[in-house]
């Protein structure tokens, strides 16, 4: 049954500050992080909680982030749940441990405030920490509102922990254009979260009564099932995904999907974008669609594992996709997520033109006009019947 | 005609400079507008925070979820809360025609149309400098002219910007500054 609206609490909170008043909730018997903007109110406001006595966790401050992610690990190897917070340079520090994190099958729920990489040095967002984390194992989720990052650092906690998945989950918000955004959440009671989520039932737990070793060296004998099993649980995501979603909606009326479907069903022209950019995709449908164009759009939530199936369904029979994405990778023969859209497209019936716009790099401003020219540039190469692998929007050429 | 991303939502861009309380001022209006029921973004433009540097914050206040996530280009509210700034800035900038501009300032609402040669919409003029000198004995003239722009534009009501501040600010600060900002509804003038 879903709350009671006197139980539910309405503020007005930054995505950060909704991250953290979820992880609050959440029961948290660990968390060590390393603050770096524009993550930092995440770990700020929770060692406030932890000061004032609202949670009962261990905040382990440490001295990096490499060593905030192995503290990480080792705590919630015993069986502990546990968070951490990180962007940009400091995941970069993290990602030797990222691997360690996802094959050891540790449940850590990891918040993001994405952020670009050096150099030079740049605190504003784009998608190049979380892209270059891309093949370390964790489950990806990208948000669009504050309201959506304080629900999905909840419900990560239930699908990293089910035993199917023992895999840790990224939650992405855009640095600063959601981070320091102060925009209306609804809050849950604290009671109501801890229900829904329960406690951690760890599978094989650190115990000194019962040592057993874990993540030690595993050769050419056994490397590759350690890899061929983790590749397993991955793929059972989606359904746990479903699942955990289903339960939340019950409690909540919201839900948000692996990806989110606006005005597909007769477009022509899809834009597919993930976290804030997804927002503002929208406002630019609706406004394109009173002028009589058929546009829509998917907002990419999961980025992995990748809905495969949920994207070529929505894409349908669209004559093309615009993806308008926030990271490069250099010298690839189109950027992460076009290559990610053109290879699940590969097997489709009807394969539209793909589109990969690379825009708001180091928090370059994407406003609704740099969507509406790509828009009109998308209609030219369709016209054309031919268009670039990639090019880049709102950039000195 | 420009397309209208934001319909049906109130845009304010506010300028200040860092430590006047510019983002501060946004993100209670924004706060206020919410205990109204309404969905909204404040947000600061992003940046390291530096003292004296020219600082502008976002907000968009909405009866609907808001979905756009981009700085505000076409504002229908300017706040201009250092006089200073006015020299720097050209706080008409995308102003929508028939937009509000509000300025701390000893001008009058004819003289700010005739400086920056707005016609059309409403300007707010507000002195909000010497009420702050007056009642808070120092330049905190965020409130005050938040207070005008609040009274001007009338998308939230002045008693629960109040409300917001004292909430913020509990005690003789917040007393002061709601009897700075009553002072600059009164002595706010629109033209």
């Amino acid at each position: 049954m879903t709350v009671a609206k006197d139980k539910i609490s309405i503020e007005g909170l930054t995505g950060d500050a909704a991250i953290a008043h979820a992880l609050k909730q959440c029961d948290l018997d660990v968390l060590a992080a390393y603050p770096i903007t524009p993550q930092t109110i995440i770990v700020e406001d929770f060692q406030k909680f932890a000061a004032d006595g609202e949670v009962q966790t261990a905040v382990i401050p440490v001295e990096s982030e490499h060593s905030a992610m192995s503290a990480c690990v080792g705590a919630s190897a015993t069986g502990a749940r546990v968070a951490t917070a990180s962007a940009s340079a400091g995941l970069a520090l993290m990602w030797e441990i990222l691997y360690c994190a996802a094959s050891m099958r540790m449940p850590i729920v990891f918040t993001v405030a994405n952020r670009a990489l050096s150099a030079p040095i740049n605190i504003h967002n784009d998608h190049s920490d979380g892209m270059g984390m891309r093949d370390s194992g964790f489950v990806q989720l990208y948000c669009q509102s504050s309201q959506e990052a304080y629900d999905t650092t909840i419900m990560a906690f239930k699908i990293a922990e089910d035993h199917d998945i023992l895999l840790p989950v990224m939650v992405g918000i855009d640095g600063f254009i959601l981070s320091h955004n102060v925009e209306r959440v609804e809050m849950l009671p604290t009671d109501v979260v801890t229900d829904f989520l329960g406690i951690r039932e760890p599978v094989q737990p650190l115990h000194p009564d019962k040592p057993i070793t874990m993540g030690p060296l595993a050769l050419t004998d056994y490397y590759f099932e350690f890899k061929e099993q983790q590749d397993r649980a991955i793929q059972e995501v989606p359904k746990i995904y479903k699942k955990v979603e289903k339960e939340f909606e019950k409690l909540t009326g919201r839900s948000y999907g692996m990806i989110e479907e606006y005005k597909t069903d007769d477009a022509e022209i899809i834009i597919l974008a993930m976290s804030t950019m997804g927002g503002t995709a929208k406002a630019v449908a609706d406004v394109l669609r009173e002028k009589g164009e058929k546009v829509g759009v998917i907002r990419l939530k999961m980025f992995r594992p990748f809905p495969v199936e949920e994207i070529c369904k929505a894409i349908g029979d669209a004559k093309a996709v615009m993806i308008f994405e926030k990271a490069m990778s250099f010298g690839a023969v189109t950027h992460p997520l076009a290559m990610e859209i053109r290879s699940a497209l590969y097997e489709a019936e009807n394969r539209p033109m793909v589109l990969d716009f690379v825009v708001g790099l180091g928090g370059r401003d994407v406003p609704p006009t740099t969507f509406v020219e790509g828009y009109e540039k998308t209609k030219k190469y369709l016209e054309k019947g031919e268009a670039p692998l990639y090019e880049t929007l709102g950039v000195r050429k | 005609m420009a397309l209208d991303f934001a319909k049906g939502i109130t845009e304010f861009r506010w300028h200040g400079r860092g430590g006047q309380g510019v983002v501060t001022s946004n993100q209670m209006l924004g706060k206020a507008a919410l205990a109204e029921g309404n969905y909204i973004q404040a947000f600061p433009e992003f940046g390291p925070e530096r003292t004296g540097a020219p600082v502008r914050a976002f907000l968009r206040i909405s009866k609907d979820p808001i979905q756009i996530y981009a700085q505000v280009y076409n504002p229908d509210v300017v706040v201009c809360i250092d006089p200073t700034l006015l020299e720097v800035v050209n706080p008409v900038e995308g102003l929508k025609e028939e937009g509000t501009l509000v300025l701390n300032t000893t001008l009058s609402p004819d003289d700010v149309r005739k400086k920056y040669d707005f016609k059309t919409g409403r300007v707010v003029a507000v002195d909000a400098t010497s009420i702050a000198l007056d009642i808070l004995g120092r330049p905190f003239y965020n409130m005050p002219t938040m207070a005008a722009a609040v009274h001007a534009v009338g998308t939230v009501k002045i008693d629960t910007a109040i409300e917001a501040v004292l909430e913020r600010y509990p005690g003789k600060i917040g007393e002061l500054n709601k009897a700075a900002m009553e002072k600059a509804v009164k002595e706010a003038q629109v033209g």
